[in-house]
């Protein structure tokens, strides 16, 4: 065995001794007082995690300007395009909204069909949408007097407030130019995905 | 009814299932009663179940077990693959195969294209019609 490992070289190399290192010196532990109070029961420690939370791994065929087919929710069928994938692993994507009627809004990957038609989304900057962007707002809490609980219920719609609806505009432009240059990619995505007679969802390419 | 292809060496055939499924096959030899010693430019020449073969129209002049160089030879002097492509069956094959490979954007522009080509041909029977009314 040693001379299989050439142990016999390493000691030539150096000069007749096997090469050692210094042990580091051991950082001297600061001294621990013993404590002053001991639980009566053994107190169990929790196991190490040292797991990160990562987005979702995002699937090949999406990537920023593919067509998606969204399958469930109330915009299902609709031929949707992707910007980019949040911190939180969903899909940031837009209709665009004049064309479809669908926002800038999130969506799950799994509830999504990838096609192989991609849209040149060099134009657009999404750098500033992130969850929170998303998340529901927070109100401050109104005194409660009775007369006016009932009124200010009735006062509180949805409004979409006015800098989103621009972000939506902001968006839009630049993809619209570039869905446009395409012939019949506009119609395509205005239109909704159905299966019809005969399509075998196992076969189609998409 | 009698035969009209029959199975001789240098007839075309094409490979019904298995691994080459949809390849078009020399017959180069009859091993017995139910193999067939079978090549194409490529793939190695190899034992195929006549089952697994459909006969075609198209025959090539070769003797017996060809090497590879003869029946490649065989094969551009016959033409078989301008023949095969400009008969009917094998242009049923082609579009099979195209509209298989369609994307759903194809999908979606060849949807225009029937509507918009059966507009054409609605109005000018509404012409035709109106001409003998």
């Amino acid at each position: 065995m040693y001379h299989k490992r050439g142990l016999w070289a390493i000691k030539a190399k150096n000069g007749g001794a096997f090469p050692k290192h210094e042990k580091k010196a051991a950082a001297a532990a600061p001294a621990e007082k013993p404590p002053k109070f001991y639980p009566a029961d053994d107190v169990k420690k929790p196991l190490v995690n040292k797991r990160k939370a990562r987005p979702t791994k995002l699937r090949a065929s999406i990537t920023p300007g593919t067509v998606l087919i969204i399958l469930a929710g109330r915009f299902k069928g609709k031929r949707v395009v992707f910007l980019k994938q949040l911190t939180s692993g969903l899909l940031l994507v837009t209709g665009p909204f004049k064309i479809n009627g669908v926002p800038l809004r999130r969506v799950n990957q799994s509830y999504v069909i990838a096609t192989s038609t991609k849209v040149d989304i060099s134009g657009v900057n999404v750098e500033k949408f992130d969850d929170k962007y998303f998340g529901k707002k927070v109100e401050k809490k109104k005194k409660k007097g009775e007369g006016e609980f009932f009124e200010a219920e009735k006062e509180e719609k949805n409004v979409l407030p006015q800098d989103k609806k621009d972000d939506q505009k902001s968006v839009d432009a630049a993809l619209i130019k570039s869905i446009e240059a395409v012939p019949d990619l506009k119609s395509y995505l205005g239109a909704r995905f159905s299966l019809k007679a005969g399509m075998k969802p196992h076969e189609l390419v998409f | 009814m009698p035969f009209k292809r029959y199975v001789e060496i240098g007839r075309i055939a094409l490979v019904n299932y298995g691994k080459d499924y949809g390849k078009l096959v020399v017959i180069v030899d009859v091993i017995d009663q139910n193999r067939a010693l079978v090549d194409a430019p490529d793939m190695v020449r190899g034992q195929m179940n006549f089952k697994r073969l459909t006969l075609t129209d198209i025959k090539i002049d070769i003797k017996r077990v060809p090497n590879k160089k003869t029946l490649i030879a065989a094969m551009e002097a016959a033409d078989v693959k301008s023949k095969w492509e400009n008969s009917s069956w094998g242009r049923k094959l082609i579009v099979q195969k195209k509209r298989a490979s369609l994307n759903d954007f194809d999908r979606f522009k060849v949807m225009l294209a029937k509507i918009k080509k059966a507009g054409v041909v609605r109005q000018e029977l509404a012409k035709l019609k109106k001409e003998t009314a």
